[in-house]
């Protein structure tokens, strides 16, 4: 097929990399000392002036990830990853607690400026504008730079609706209360090698509250960014939404452009209690390496959601462009009577990107629901997997679920594959699950060029089609530069 | 997950060492047989039995399942191969009979022109040039341990020639049957060379009460060749409880060639069946069907792996399964389409039906695809019957059992109905029916 041919040919000409947000901000940090041992731990904890509890949690958390070994099922290969060649802390000297926009350094303020991530209040993303009056109102960002939080946007007026939006180190200090009464209450510390690693250094993230009966007025929203060389970054977020609360989240990332590998092995945690309901997107578009596979970030991520409570929901979206190594299941436990899950998923991976993602639902409530769309787009030399595990327990009576996932393939050399476990152990259990795997219709191609589109408008149309479902999930905000950088991936590719 | 895992050797593992040890001398074969036994059964210490932590063997974890290794089965006296003669004599024509694992010429009736069947042991005897790489069978990567098992203590099989061209009317039996008083284990291997052109009709049945009791590891080769037709059907019923039935088939099919397969299973303590499938050249077509219904504590597992090497080939994969009372089905299909493998066109799908609150269905259908110019899809579904029908039935009269059993016997039918044998349709069609009926009698015994 000619159209194939060319894009061979293009892939090969020119560079596929189009990854604009690779530069590096210099900028004086603060670091622990290289390697990870219970010293290491502790300085973290001593950083963050963390109560007796939590570092003894932290400390148990690591003498556990001592003794286990980095899972190898997954369908991704890279090269063994030194873990006492990272560094477990860094932060930018000058980040200590600003109280306003003032005080934060101006050349993190420029970095963020850069990434179209505003910091003050009254900016809006960037992309957005015109977007109609809708889109403008604002968005709280806690800005995350490698192990830190260096701002969080919009907390007052959070305030007054009773939401408490900061950084979890801060939420540690503030209310440790809640911290306690529910860190590691999803993702336990002992749940897996990477979510062990990440209960012994983790570092910032979010925490947000949202208190019963209460609808988060603006959305909210994290910006993670590495930024030192050979830094690991262990972000931990945990949201709560309480009796009748809603509240929806948004989590973007990137990182600069380097030859070596970087390390992010995050948690997240959400918990939606009775009535309530929580829509978490992301926005991945970490460093993918180069067009030859070199550098990148290895995404080792444990997201899990539980419907704690009757008529809870909780709904995952996430736009996948990044990463050279994505290893991601965000999941959702649905004990609550009533309860809804939802996964909607766009993989693209493109280059030598190796994504292997998906989720699971666990039905244990009567009558809970779950639906999973997962579109995956491989092109280039990458590997692109869904796996997914649906499962109904015994008492789970009445539990539904509905399960698509589509791949596109964009060439010759690309893999594209579908692993999901169904099991089903209670009779008035559905299940349904589909898979369909095929390249863009001919057929479809000709129609758009024959309407005078150029080839590559023409496949950003039909990817843009075929991805629809998933792009309908995304808040407005999100959805624009989800769009464009789906655009972006896929440069290159098409012939 | 990631704990560090440092095994031990279970009671049958250590008595399938001790049999492997002292049955070795007396099996057939020397020089590079005795080197594949030992090298096999080296594999298979490896790693011992197959449990959860081997993906291919999640559902099924033979480790835990598997309490004893029983001894291989005594060659069958000259008394007990007469008492089956008249046994024998009612089977249809064409019929190559096993005792034990062992093939009775005797028993076998006369063979249609174009067909050459000799023994596994005698082919293994005589050295026979090839013998060795087509039982190997590297091709279908079937890199498992009960492949390997099977490898070092296979006693006997048949060894099936059909010229090419050739093209048989009436379809070729092979029967298993048993006569050993004590529970025991056979081991067999099969291997069947269809020629190019050639066209058969394969039927795998079982002969006998009794006859299925204890420990079964049977391994089917059949190799395709180019522009050949190979119907094949398989029943696996009325298997005791408490019995452990493991068998692979491996199928190699040429360019051109079609291939159609069929199994039944109903019953039957543990019963795994695992399908390798090579789409060696272009232009193929295979499909791959089977039902299975179940009760009581049986467990049946069908894990299939579907690989496409060739441009323009068809795979079509359609299991069911009907789940009653503490049953477990596990249905795992892996379809890998290799690179340059353009043109592919493979679908899958899985349905189960579930009738008791205790029973268990785990399905896993995957895909792995390496070219892009494909269709390939799969679906699972899994659920209770649907109410709107039970009620339709219901409404014209037909009691709830009634409305149940009919729509079970459809469900099941469906598929039958596609082996395009009229006598085999009946005899599949029959076995449901009286799965259906001992189901209904059984229900009503326990609402008196």
């Amino acid at each position: 097929m000619a159209a194939v041919q060319e894009t061979v040919e293009r892939v090969k000409a020119i560079d596929v990399d189009q990854y604009k947000y690779g530069f590096f901000t210099d900028i004086e940090a603060e670091k622990a000392p290289k390697g990870l041992n219970e010293d290491i731990v502790r300085f973290i904890s001593a950083k963050k002036n963390e109560p007796e509890w939590l570092t003894a949690w932290r400390l148990e958390a690591y003498r556990r990830w001592v003794t286990m070994r980095e899972p190898t099922w997954a369908r991704v290969s890279y090269p063994p990853i030194d873990y006492q060649e990272l560094y477990y802390y860094s932060a930018p000297k000058t980040a200590s607690g600003p109280k306003s926009l003032e005080e934060v350094d101006p050349e993190l303020l420029r970095t963020y400026e850069k990434l179209g991530i505003p910091l003050n209040e009254r900016a809006i993303l960037a992309g957005v504008e015109g977007a109609g009056q809708e889109a403008s109102r604002g968005v709280a960002v806690d800005a995350v730079f490698d192990s830190v939080s260096v701002f969080t946007t919009f907390k007052a007026e959070l305030a007054k609706a009773g939401v408490i939006f900061c950084p979890i180190s801060e939420a540690v200090q503030t209310h440790p209360e809640l911290v306690r009464k529910y860190l590691g209450s999803v993702v336990p510390p002992t749940d897996n090698f990477f979510a062990t690693l990440n209960s012994a250094v983790f570092s910032d993230g979010s925490f947000v509250y949202v208190p019963p009966g209460v609808r988060c007025p603006m959305e909210l929203s994290t910006y993670f960014r590495i930024n030192e060389r050979n830094t690991g970054q262990f972000e931990r977020t945990l949201i709560i939404a309480d009796k009748g609360a809603y509240v929806s989240y948004l989590e973007g990332c990137t990182a600069p452009r380097r030859d070596e590998n970087q390390l992010h092995a995050a948690v997240v945690e959400l918990i939606a209690l009775d009535d309530a309901e929580i829509k978490y997107s992301t926005v991945q578009n970490w460093y993918p390496g180069d067009a030859e596979g070199k550098g990148g970030v290895f995404n080792f991520v444990t997201k899990r959601g539980d419907c704690r409570g009757q008529n809870s929901k909780i709904s995952w979206t996430q736009v996948e462009t990044g990463s050279a190594i994505t290893w991601k299941y965000p999941s959702c436990i649905l004990r609550g009577d009533n309860s809804r899950g939802e996964f909607y998923s766009i993989a693209i991976s493109n280059g030598h990107q190796q994504v292997d993602s998906g989720t699971k639902m666990i039905h244990l409530g009567k009558n809970t629901t779950s639906r999973v769309i997962s579109k995956g787009i491989a092109a280039g030399h990458s590997q692109n997997t869904y796996r997914g595990q649906i499962s109904s327990h015994r008492k789970a009576t009445g539990a539904r679920n509905f399960t698509n996932c589509d791949s596109l393939l964009i060439g010759n050399d690309c893999g594209a594959h579908t692993v999901p476990y169904i099991e089903s152990r209670n009779p008035s259990t559905q299940f349904e699950h589909e898979a369909t795997t095929s390249k863009i219709s001919e057929d479809q191609l000709f129609y758009c060029r024959q309407r005078g589109l150029s080839a590559e408008e023409a496949t950003a149309l039909i990817v843009n089609g075929f991805v629809r479902d998933v792009l309908q999930q995304l808040p407005m905000e999100f959805a624009v530069e989800a769009q464009k950088l789906i655009s972006v991936s896929l440069e290159g590719s098409v012939g | 997950m990631t704990a560090q895992i440092i095994p031990s050797r279970t009671a049958a593992e250590a008595a399938l060492a001790e049999i492997f040890a002292s049955a070795k001398a007396g099996l057939p074969g020397s020089g590079a047989v005795e080197k594949l036994r030992e090298e096999s059964f080296a594999a298979f210490a490896r790693g011992g039995l197959p449990h959860r932590r081997i993906e291919s063997w999640h559902y099924t974890d033979l480790r835990a399942l598997m309490r004893e290794a029983l001894p291989i089965a005594p060659a069958p006296t000259r008394e007990r191969r007469a008492a089956l003669r008249k046994a024998a004599a009612a089977l249809p024509a064409n019929s190559l009979v096993l005792v034990d694992g062992v093939f009775a010429a005797e028993l076998s009736g006369k063979l249609p022109e174009g067909v050459k069947v000799t023994s596994l042991s005698a082919a293994l005897a005589e050295d026979r040039p090839g013998i060795l790489e087509s039982l190997a069978a590297a091709w279908a990567e079937a890199d498992d341990a009960i492949v390997s098992l099977n490898a070092a203590l296979m006693r006997d099989g048949v060894v099936i020639d059909v010229a090419p061209g050739a093209s048989l009317a009436a379809p070729l039996h092979i029967v298993y049957a048993s006569v050993a008083e004590k529970p025991a284990a056979r081991f067999s291997r099969s291997l069947v060379k269809v020629g190019a052109g050639a066209c058969l009709r394969l039927n795998e049945m079982s002969l006998g009460a009794g006859g299925r009791a204890g420990q079964t590891n049977n391994a089917l080769i059949v190799d395709v060749g180019e522009g050949a037709e190979v119907g094949h059907t398989l029943s696996l019923t009325d298997t005791r409880p408490g019995s452990l039935r493991l068998e692979t088939f491996l199928v190699r099919v040429a360019a051109r060639a079609k291939f159609d397969s069929f199994a039944l299973v109903t019953g039957g303590g543990l019963m795994r069946r695992q399908i390798f499938k090579l789409f060696a050249g272009p232009d193929a077509k295979g499909t791959l069907r089977g039902v299975s219904l179940l009760r009581g504590r049986e467990h049946a597992d069908t894990t299939l792996f579907v690989r496409h090497a060739a441009t323009g080939c068809e795979g079509r994969q359609a299991f069911r399964y009907i789940l009653d009372e503490e049953s477990t089905g596990v249905f795992q299909g892996k379809v890998v389409v290799e690179p340059g493998a353009q043109k592919t066109d493979g679908k899958m799908l899985a349905k189960a039906i579930m009738l008791s609150d205790a029973a268990t269905m785990n399905s896993r259908p995957e895909l792995e695809i390496f070219a892009d110019d494909v269709i390939c899809g799969h679906g699972a579904t899994c659920g209770g019957l649907n109410a709107d029908q039970l009620f339709y039935l219901e409404t014209r009269g037909l009691p709830p059992p009634e409305a149940e059993a009919l729509l079970l016997e459809a469900f099941a039918n469906e598929l039958i109905d596609d082996i395009g044998h009229a006598d085999l349709v009946a005899a599949y069609r029959a076995e449901v029916a009286a799965w259906l009926a001992a189901r209904a009698r059984s229900e009503t015994r326990s609402v008196a």
